[in-house]
């Protein structure tokens, strides 16, 4: 019985460490089964090196035909199951063809690796780093482990970054003109802004601004688009009257948000937007869409 | 429906208040156990309550004092929380995170409150983002509560001066700012109540909004409890600022009652130093608003103000303070032409208020509000609202209050006039005020041209007014009245016999022509007042000044002849009878003989025309005697006739016992001790003898028609007779006739008597004894005596 236990069980364990894991910074990532687990943080031109450490279980031996470390970069569509594209692909031969008998430990090293892309785990679509080690073997198959890792992209301030600022209206019932501070923001940043009333005809129950994100999967006949509101922020309570100004001041921190992506290797984009929604009593909503892009700002130098 | 509405409303009510309970509780376990998230998610839900539109203001106020209780204890929380570390400049972006806004407006309030004591930033920075937030509530009721909040946590925090949030960059003007802006947009959501829902519960609407008022007006009170609102930031910034509020909004129930409210939270020391401001905001309100009562209140202030601080009142003249309230109350009149009438003599009544505490001395200025409020009720008739009569009278009493002295009000040209639009039964009553506050204060009208004056106010009382009378007046009012008339003629006194007679004249102008049933009231004390005047003329001959005397007693003698004349007609014979007795006697006085006469021969006259009932006819007779008895001027022959005719009286008298006694009476006719010119003893006896017979008859009267024999008390009497001249020494009475009546009594006692005689005979008896024991002519003439 142990035997036949024995024989269907990896023959190793193999464990990923990273050289630096003690000082990197963790992060917390959502896993497949639902359960978040703490990742390392890396970014793009980081030098990824670390150990690798496989250990036999007892009183056994593992025949292999060499052992080696991949660095993935993959997009996966969930519509397209089991079909990864891997947009970067790094490899380190660990080991050639032997066997090993007791625990051994390989050091690796990808040197400032270049991560174009952020990892991003959409509705559609889902961008991972992966380190992958595999024990190859003929015919019991490869022992294979993998160790996730996320990255994360800091972006420069931007050169341009203009208010965004709009007059819309339905005629002889609703006239307004809104403004929000910047067109680009940062993932910590807040939203200030206004709106000013110029025409109110209707009876409004309230206004709110919501962020939408849309997440746009494929390209050409098969592009899946997917929209979410990821916040609803209530602006204002009442009818307004001609001439009210109203504040906005949306902190953007709390939320789920990522950096705008656009064109992610063909493959997929993801854009933000800033909904302006009034309500009126009769629960009829007015809307104004406009696109804001998000970055991410080296933590320090946020403001 | 409305039934079921309120069910409804407590049901909500209740709903709301336990899942708000509910919540404040979770937030309480949270602040227990320190945990900030959690404390902020159940207050913002337990907050969320308030966000219902389906109570009434009233009912919505109970879930709004929940909220505030429990927000304080948040409030402490967070105040802990920065204690712990946590930094309060994220703590103020935290509670911002609440996606829906009524929760994290009251939670930036409260976390706002927090940051300004940590004094982490500027408190105006931090006051002035709360309250731009707060624009984000546009729901009127949910908007006045949040500012009301946001009020209420910021009380303490302003950078007033002397307060601790007073620093470098804050200053009274940021704190004056902020409470403005507050102000102004409370009062603009408190005036968009007005315009929402249907019109059919505007009715409801005006009263909610009343019931909401306070929170607005509060905002005021709070600009008023500043340190640093001094007079010059008050006339430069609050004032010109919050009247632009008020006449922007345009709101009727917004306008009279912000406008009370500055009148009353501002001290009157301002309100004086900007007056022009002020009033020159009234016309620009709308029509419907209720100005006359918010300048009534305001000058109502200010002359409290003025009374209470003397010294203050250089500055009423300094800023001309009447003639711009005078100018005000014109324009605001103007501009509403179809002013109740109420109204206008409401504000009058208040300004003439006004100037009489502050410009007591300015009788023109006095004059010129009634001179307006003249203008304004012609026209118009007389007044038939009862409420605006009312205010009229209390507008005509003012000045009467006021200088305790009617002769000052008299100087009033225009009072009169107002007078003239009472109607009549309010003219009485006005009369009887100005007439009690003569009385009151013993107010001395010197000159007849002030009586004029005064009469033609109170003509009234004076006279029957030209309608006919709708009502019949109560008979005990009207002698009440007639009666303080009467009292009135005595205060109507000049040292000055030349100036009196003037007076007594124009008095009788009046009641003369005042109607027959004031006469009896007002005759009398009419005659007594000249009569006085009579006895103060320089005695003739004695004038110092050589000067003719234009009023001589022959001329004031007629007179009161001419004022007598009119009381039989009215008819009152029996005042006229008396009064003519006592012009006699005044006559006599004087030495005139003729007029003397004169009036005796008046008072004969009544008596036999007009005096018809047997008791009268005793008393009156009692009085001729009497008088004629003291008459010193007459000569011989004059005398004798009006003896004569008493005496002829006297046994006229219907009754026995009355004819006795006034027979007995007319005795002291014939003899008067200081006067050896009327010393006829004879008479005297001839009278008593007379006296005796009717007694004698009259119990032979009493004998026969009853049975009994007739009291002796008559006889005892005229024994007393007998003993005075007697003592007297009159030669025809003698020791036997006393004697012979003294046994006569005596024989009559012997018959069952009544006791009263028995003891007044013994009385009698005792008084000769002690005569007797005295020494001299009368001990002698006594000793004589034999009984």
């Amino acid at each position: 019985m142990n035997y036949l236990l024995g024989a269907f069980k990896p023959a190793c364990n193999i464990s990923i460490t990273f050289s630096d894991g003690k000082n990197r910074k963790q992060v917390p990532m959502k896993k497949e089964n639902g359960q978040t687990a703490l990742v390392p943080l890396f970014h793009s031109q980081d030098t990824i090196s670390g150990k690798v450490c496989i250990e036999p279980y007892q009183g056994k031996k593992v025949e292999h035909n060499g052992v080696k470390v991949e660095l993935l970069g993959q997009i996966e569509m969930y519509f397209d199951r089991g079909n990864f594209y891997d947009f970067t692909s790094l490899v380190r031969e660990l080991d050639v063809p032997g066997e090993i008998y007791e625990r051994k430990t390989y050091p690796f090293e990808f040197p400032t690796v270049e991560m174009p892309y952020e990892t991003y785990n959409g509705v559609n679509v889902r961008l991972r780093y992966v380190l992958k080690v595999t024990v190859t073997r003929g015919y019991a198959g490869s022992i294979l482990e993998y160790q996730e890792l996320v990255v994360r992209n800091y972006a420069p301030l931007p050169d341009i970054n203009n208010s965004i600022k709009m007059e819309v209206g339905i005629e002889d019932c609703l006239h307004i003109e809104f403004e929000y501070n910047k067109s680009k923001y940062h993932l910590k940043d807040v939203i200030l802004g206004k709106i000013y009333f110029l025409l109110v005809r209707i009876k409004m129950k309230n206004m709110d601004l919501e962020i939408r994100r849309r997440e746009s999967t494929g390209a050409g006949a098969n592009t899946h688009v997917e929209t979410e509101t990821l916040a609803k922020f209530e602006l204002m309570d009442g009818t307004p009257v001609r001439g009210e100004s109203i504040p906005v001041r949306l902190f953007l921190a709390p939320y789920d948000l990522t950096p705008t992506h656009r064109n992610i290797n063909n493959k997929f984009s993801v854009k933000y937007y800033l909904n302006l929604v009034l309500v009126d009593e009769e629960d009829r909503r007015y809307f104004k869409q406009q696109e804001i892009t998000l970055y991410r700002l080296k933590e320090d130098a946020s403001s | 429906m409305i039934a079921d509405g309120s069910e409804d409303e407590e049901k909500w009510l209740a709903a709301g208040a336990a899942a708000f309970k509910q919540n404040a509780f979770y937030m309480q376990r949270a602040i227990d156990s320190n945990n900030l998230k959690d404390a902020l998610k159940y207050s913002a839900q337990m907050l969320s309550e308030l966000r219902t539109s389906k109570l009434s203001p009233h009912k919505y106020y109970d879930l709004y004092m929940r909220a505030f209780d429990e927000l304080r204890k948040l409030e402490i929380f967070f105040m802990e929380e920065t204690r712990r570390g946590c930094s309060v400049i994220e703590l103020y972006e935290l509670v911002q995170h609440a996606g829906n806004i009524l929760p994290r407006l009251y939670l930036l309030c409260t976390a706002g409150s927090v940051y300004i004591k940590t004094k982490e930033a500027p408190a105006k920075e931090i006051l002035k983002d709360l309250v731009e937030m707060c624009r984000g509530i546009q729901h009127p009721l949910r908007g006045l509560f949040l500012r009301s909040y946001l009020a209420q946590i910021s009380r303490d925090k302003l950078p007033d001066i002397g307060s601790e949030y007073e620093g470098d960059a804050d200053t009274v003007i940021d704190a004056v700012e902020f409470v403005l802006l507050n102000f102004t947009e409370m009062n603009k959501l408190w005036v968009r109540m007005q315009h929402q829902g249907p019109a059919r519960e505007k009715e409801r609407r005006e009263k909610e909004r009343g019931e909401l008022r306070d929170l607005v007006g509060k905002n005021l009170h709070v600009l008023s409890q500043l340190e640093g609102v001094d007079l010059d930031m008050y006339r430069d910034t609050v004032l010109p600022r919050v009247l632009e509020q008020i006449v922007n909004c345009r709101d009727e129930i917004a306008q009279y009652y912000l406008i009370d409210c500055i009148i009353q939270v501002f001290p009157d020391e301002y309100h004086l130093q900007t007056l022009d401001v002020l009033l020159g905001a009234c016309p620009q309100l709308q029509a419907s608003v209720d100005i006359m009562t918010v300048l009534s209140r305001l000058m109502e202030r200010l002359s409290n103000y003025a009374a209470l601080n003397a010294e203050v009142l250089p500055y009423f003249l300094q800023v001309e303070a009447f003639s711009k309230l005078n100018n005000a109350i014109g324009k605001v009149i103007e501009a509403q032409e179809d002013m109740p009438i109420l109204s206008a003599v409401t504000l009058y009544s208040s300004l003439l208020k006004f100037t009489l505490h502050v410009h007591p001395d300015r009788l023109d200025y006095a004059d010129q509000v009634l001179g307006s409020c003249v203008k304004q009720l012609s026209g118009k008739g007389k007044i038939d609202d009862t409420r605006a009569t009312k205010e009229l009278v209390s507008l005509l009493s003012a000045p009467l209050e006021k200088y305790n002295d009617v002769v000052t009000a008299l100087k009033l040209t225009n009072y009169p006039l107002v007078v003239e639009y009472l109607d009549t039964e309010t003219k009485r009553i006005m009369a009887t005020v100005i007439v009690r506050s003569i009385m009151k204060n013993n107010t001395l009208i010197t000159t007849a041209e002030k009586v004029e004056a005064l009469f033609e106010l109170i003509k009234g009382i004076i006279n029957d007014l030209d309608e006919p009378q709708g009502l019949e007046v109560d008979e005990d009012d009207f002698q009440e009245e007639q009666n303080s008339v009467a009292l009135l003629i005595h205060m109507l006194y000049n040292d000055d016999p030349e100036e009196m007679f003037k007076i007594v004249n124009v008095l009788k102008k009046h009641f003369l022509t005042g109607g027959p049933k004031r006469l009896k009231f007002t005759i009398p004390p009419l005659v007594v007042s000249t009569l006085k005047l009579i006895r103060r003329l320089p005695v003739e001959g004695d004038n110092p000044f050589g000067k003719e005397a234009s009023v001589t007693a022959t001329k004031i003698f007629q007179f009161l002849n001419q004022i007598i004349e009119a009381l039989p007609n009215v008819p009152s014979p029996d005042l006229a009878f008396r009064l003519y007795l006592q012009c006699a006697e005044a006559a006599d006085k004087c030495d005139e003989e003729p007029i003397a006469y004169e009036f005796f021969t008046q008072a004969y006259i009544l008596y036999e025309e007009e005096i018809s009932d047997s008791k009268a006819q005793v008393t009156a007779l009692q009085l001729i005697i009497g008088t004629l008895q003291r008459m010193q001027v007459f000569g011989v022959e004059n005398r004798d006739t009006l003896t004569h005719k008493a005496t002829g009286y006297a046994a006229k008298l219907l009754k026995k016992p009355d004819q006795c006694r006034a027979v007995y009476a007319c005795s002291h006719l014939f003899w008067l001790e200081d006067r050896e010119t009327i010393q006829d003893g004879e008479r005297v006896l001839l009278c008593l003898k007379r006296a005796l017979k009717i007694a004698n008859s009259a119990q032979q009267v009493a004998n026969t028609a009853r049975g009994s024999t007739g009291s002796v008390t008559l006889f005892i009497e005229i024994l007393n007779k007998y003993l005075y001249f007697y003592e007297k020494g009159v030669p025809q009475i003698t020791v036997e006739s006393v004697e012979s009546l003294i046994k006569l009594i005596k024989n009559e006692e012997s018959m069952p008597s009544d006791p009263s005689a028995e003891s007044f005979f013994a009385t009698t008896l005792e008084f000769m004894e002690f005569q007797k024991q005295k020494e001299g002519a009368i001990g002698e003439r006594y000793q004589a005596i034999k009984v």
